[in-house]
């Protein structure tokens, strides 16, 4: 191990390290001390984020070409970092009122955060599936971490069968990917791959549907609304950005980088999985009177539209996807923090009514929320609007014409039951759950702001992130 | 006949058929000195009828078991309760293929032989937990779930104590353990400047742990769980159940015979003129000695037979010391000699424990397997490598 | 008398396999599961790799399969095997399976060929490390060189798994 490999694994060292240190912490500080602990994890990933700059100062690969340091990295390191940034903020407090403030619970989201970082950066099958498995296993417990709410429960069983299963696929196209090629090395793999294979292609099949699961894709959709919807808000917001954007960095990695030669085999795949993902999603989230249930099938749908940047196989198609995971990280995590707080002790206020008047009682959250919806939906000088925008420009330029048609009218769906939201709120009468809501602490507002704030930035100035996207596209 | 004899197969196929000829007679003489010397710890005399001082009873004891009814409980698991006292006495039996007995006596000399034994063990523990389970009686389940958990937890220390040995070794395989420690002049319990008595402790207390042995026989204790996980079972079944222990007793006292103690080596392997006294003096003193004393013990017999056989036995004694005396004979047996005789000082450590040391609680086994042994394991490994690590530099 | 010896492994792997799924005890599934697990470490001594044979009888049958029985015998399942299962969809499951069978069909009438597996199994050691002695040190070499990083973040995942587990069953954390 040379001081390059050290640098270039240095976020995830943070991490690991900073998770260990909480768990040694925490039987040293007193309950209701808890916090501190927050603001530890908070400095660990301010670290990571600061190693994460630094180390893209010099890519390369480390570790025997394990892991990869470069743009594509980089940019979704900082992704994972931030939403576990935000997470931390919003969830102290969160904690607090349900009581269950622990040490543990930053240790695992630092855990899972490095094994989303890992991800990201890594260049090989193994370290790959390493990387997928701390985040995943990280993530069941936390979606359980109320455990005396039977709601969480069933999440966290839910998502921890289902996600195990679909680890195994994951596994079992890897071990046919190492048969066909005899390597695991993303490179040599691509280099490897022959074109009519038969088997690649049922690896990647394969491979796609451990991915499906942990993207939530369709049809591989079914766990994320009952998850979603059962686990504590600010672990959703977690659950609903930082391990899906981990899997599609190393989703896009592993199917341009190794399966790129085998393109046509694969392409029909997604783009049916595309299709699928926003109509179900879409569709399905117009009937739900449950916030948070809608968010989910909500997310269903985005990571639809994210599919169809993927199946345009083209270097800006990845760049479209880098774009709008970094968009819909930011709008996502904001939008379910306003839920988590609005919900209110035990999340007995979750309905879509119960945010009627909202935006005369907190005219801030309101705002938030509002730029966060209309970010969902894709309106001008949003994030949302610019990553919709490079997405359906990117299939188009791949020749995806009936598929860009189809995400369009998508569009137009989703329009609805997000602008019913924002109707609720600003239209009616305040109701009795909006009436008592406590005021934003400076944590959550903090956070809410960041994430506005980004949301806003990238929709007005797109062209910075959207010149580092394009610059990393390329793979190999 | 001289292709027999030169064929790679035969040493190994002789060796398989002497051991599993010869274990089951050992392992009862084994059980007449534990039951000899826990009578004497005890003042008491311990069997005396069978034989002149009981020196027969392990035949006596054989033929009752191969005779007495086998008792099959009417709702058990009949498959299972058949089979595991097998799994347990085979693997038993298995882990004897990659034992060094000397340089040239060994059924197999494997790459891999420590964790070859270390993968008996594991399988071993099928039987007491299967057997416990298919008697479908609470006193068995009890005692093989005591036992499993004791063993999964002992198995840990255990392992660590043989990571220190095997890191000063550098081999895994058993011949290749010994070799080193002729090559380097020193049995490894003094290696690492006397450092290694620790992951040998370690070792002994796990093994006592892992056999089930006083004070660790908490899956048998009579006095709460009747007989444990072989409640149920009688005649050759049970028998299988106890050969199946005294081979692992055997099978973990070579085990640290062999990583600590030099093997087949004698004491001071590389000092040349020890060889006359320890390798002829002490074998001829040890056979003549023990047959010279035991005619003294004829006169106070009083049946006539009784007399006679204790007459051929020290006859038989002092014949043995005859091999030793002749030099070619003596350098082909002598290796022999000092592994049989190393764990049979084991052996005895071992009942000696057992007469000793008063029954842990379970808690209190818990503890120590976890909290000290463990701990100790570990941190053994890693002052090992450093001091390795010097003494290499 | 290896072909011979590769059949016999094979049959105790998918033999073991079969009836572990279709035992209705808990505990023959257990056991048909440890006679899968020997068959394939069987297997692995075929490819004369020795030290996966020794590991996985350890690891497996002594670790792991011990903890499964030990929980089984601890866990009342006579109950739960007088309920009546609730998997209702054998419809589909016949169906996938059939599709599957059929794919594997049809890769075997097609011959090794159509696979196109890799020519040489290439190891990372092959690639200019010096050759190693045996299967222990082989394994060793590429273990603590090329593969650190997994290896060594392989336990960091154990540790999450150590830390989630006591999260979700520990009464008061």
């Amino acid at each position: 191990m040379s001081v390059d490999d050290a640098i270039r694994f240095l976020p995830e060292l943070i991490l690991i390290l900073a998770a260990t240190l909480i768990m040694v912490c925490d039987p040293l500080t007193s309950t209701h001390r808890k916090s501190t602990l927050a603001v530890l994890a908070f400095v660990a990933l301010l670290a990571a984020l600061a190693a994460t700059a630094y180390s893209s100062t010099d890519p390369g690969k480390a570790f025997f070409g394990m892991i990869v340091v470069d743009g594509f990295a980089t940019f979704f390191r900082a992704i994972v970092i931030v939403v576990g940034l935000l997470t931390v903020l919003s969830s102290n407090r969160f904690l607090e009122r349900e009581g269950a403030n622990s040490g543990e619970f930053y240790a695992l989201l630092l855990f899972s955060i490095s094994g989303q970082s890992m991800m990201a950066a890594s260049n090989e099958l193994i370290i790959l599936f390493i990387g997928l498995e701390i985040s995943s296993i990280a993530s069941y417990v936390m979606a359980g971490f109320l455990r005396d709410d039977s709601r969480a429960n069933e999440s966290a069983l839910k998502y921890f069968l289902l996600g195990s299963f679909a680890s195994a696929f994951l596994l079992y196209g890897i071990a046919l990917v190492y048969g066909v090629t005899g390597a695991t090395n993303l490179s040599d793999i691509g280099s490897r791959m022959q074109p009519d294979s038969l088997l690649g292609g049922v690896a990647a099949a394969l491979m796609f549907v451990g991915f499906g699961f942990k993207i939530s894709g369709a049809p591989f959709q079914m766990w994320a609304p009952d998850v979603y919807q059962g686990a504590p808000t600010p672990v959703t917001a977690f659950l609903s950005a930082g391990p899906k954007a981990a899997a599609f960095a190393v989703f896009v990695r592993v199917f341009t980088v190794a399966f790129g030669n085998i393109g046509d085999r694969w392409e029909p795949l997604i783009w049916i999985s595309a299709l699928l993902s926003m109509t179900i999603g879409n569709f399905a989230a117009l009937g739900q009177t449950n916030v948070k249930r809608m968010l989910a099938y909500s997310s269903i749908a985005h990571a639809g539209y994210v599919l169809v940047a993927i199946t345009a196989r083209s270097e800006s198609g990845v760049a479209a996807v880098m774009f709008y995971l970094g968009a819909y990280a930011l709008m996502n995590v904001g939008a379910f923090t306003v839920v988590g707080h609005i919900s209110r002790k035990g999340e007995r206020y979750l309905r879509v009514e119960d945010l009627s008047g909202l935006g005369v009682r907190q005219p801030l959250t309101a705002a938030m929320f509002s730029i966060f919806l209309l970010s969902f939906i894709g309106v001008p000088l949003t994030a949302g609007f610019f990553g919709k925008f490079y997405i359906f420009k990117a299939a188009l330029q791949s020749d995806l014409i009936w598929l860009t048609v189809l995400g369009l009218l998508n569009s137009a769906v989703a329009a609805y039951y997000y602008l019913r939201v924002l109707v609720v709120m600003y239209m009616q009468e305040p109701g009795e759950a909006v009436n008592e809501v406590e005021p934003l602490s400076p944590a959550l507002r903090l956070s809410l702001i960041c994430s506005a704030a980004g949301t806003l930035i990238l929709g007005i100035f797109p062209s910075g992130a959207l010149h580092f996207a394009v610059k990393s596209a390329v793979l190999k | 006949m001289e292709t027999v004899f030169n064929h790679p197969l035969f040493l190994p196929v002789s060796m398989i058929v002497v051991i599993i000829a010869v274990f089951p007679l050992l392992a009862g003489y084994i059980v007449l000195i534990e039951r000899k010397v826990l009578a004497d710890f005890q003042v008491r005399l311990g069997p005396m009828r069978v034989g002149p001082h009981g020196l027969l009873q392990p035949i006596a004891d054989a033929l009752k078991l191969l005779l007495k009814e086998d008792i099959i409980p009417a709702d058990s698991d009949k498959g299972i309760f058949w089979f595991a006292p097998v799994i347990s006495t085979f693997t038993a039996l298995t882990a004897f293929a990659v034992i060094p007995f000397s340089e040239k006596l060994a059924v197999a000399d494997v790459n891999v032989g420590v964790l070859v034994i270390m993968a008996m063990s594991a399988v071993g523990i099928l039987g007491i937990i299967l057997g416990g389970w298919s008697s479908n009686s609470h006193y068995p389940l009890l005692g093989a779930l005591r036992s499993a958990a004791q063993l999964v937890s002992y198995e840990v220390a255990l392992s660590f104590a043989l990571i220190s040995g095997l890191m000063v070794a550098g081999t895994l395989s058993m011949q290749g353990i010994v070799k080193a420690q002729q090559d380097r002049h020193i049995w490894f319990i003094f290696e690492n400047y006397g450092f290694m008595i620790v992951p040998f402790v370690v070792y002994l207390i796990s093994a006592t742990a892992e056999t089930n042995r006083a004070p660790f026989d908490l899956p048998e204790a009579e006095s709460e769980l009747v007989a444990g996980f072989h409640t149920e079972y009688s005649g050759f079944r049970w028998a299988l159940y106890f050969l199946a222990e005294y081979a692992n007793i055997f099978v973990v006292s070579s085990v640290a015979v062999t990583l600590f103690w030099g093997g087949w080596l004698r004491p001071f392997p590389a000092v040349a003129w020890l060889e006359m006294p320890l390798n002829v003096g002490l074998p001829v003193l040890i056979f003549l000695g023990s047959g010279a004393s035991s005619l003294i013990l004829v006169k106070k017999l009083k049946d006539p037979v009784q007399q006679k056989t204790l007459v051929g036995a020290a006859f038989l004694c002092m014949g043995v010391a005859v091999p030793f005396l002749i030099p070619a004979v003596n350098a082909a047996i002598i290796g022999l000699f000092w592994f049989l005789f190393k764990v049979a000082v084991f052996v005895y450590i071992m009942i000696w424990f057992r007469g000793t040391f008063p029954r842990f609680r379970y808690d209190q086994l818990m503890n120590i397997g976890w909290k000290i042994m463990i701990p100790i394991g570990m941190a053994s490994v890693v002052v090992n490598a450093l001091l390795g690590m010097l003494r290499a530099s | 008398m290896e072909t011979f010896s590769f059949y016999a492994f094979a049959v105790l792997v998918l033999g073991g396999a079969i009836l572990t799924i279709t035992r209705r005890s808990a505990v023959h599934s257990a056991i048909s599961l440890i006679v899968s697990l020997v068959g394939v470490a069987g297997l692995y001594l075929l490819q004369q790799a020795e030290f996966l044979f020794a590991v996985q009888i350890v690891l497996y049958i002594g670790g792991i399969m011990v903890l499964f029985l030990f929980v089984i015998m601890l866990v009342n399942l006579d109950e739960a095997a007088k309920e009546r299962q609730f998997n209702g969809q054998w419809l589909i499951a016949l169906i996938c399976a059939t599709v599957v069978g059929l794919q594997v069909a049809w890769f075997m009438t097609k011959g090794a060929g159509a696979l196109k597996l890799a020519q040489v199994p290439v190891a990372a050691a092959q690639t200019g490390a010096p050759v190693s002695p045996g299967n222990v040190e082989a394994i060793a070499d590429v273990l603590f060189s090329e593969y650190l990083l997994p290896f060594e973040v392989a336990s960091v995942l154990l540790l999450v798994a150590v830390v989630g587990s006591v999260v979700m069953a520990k009464k008061r954390i």
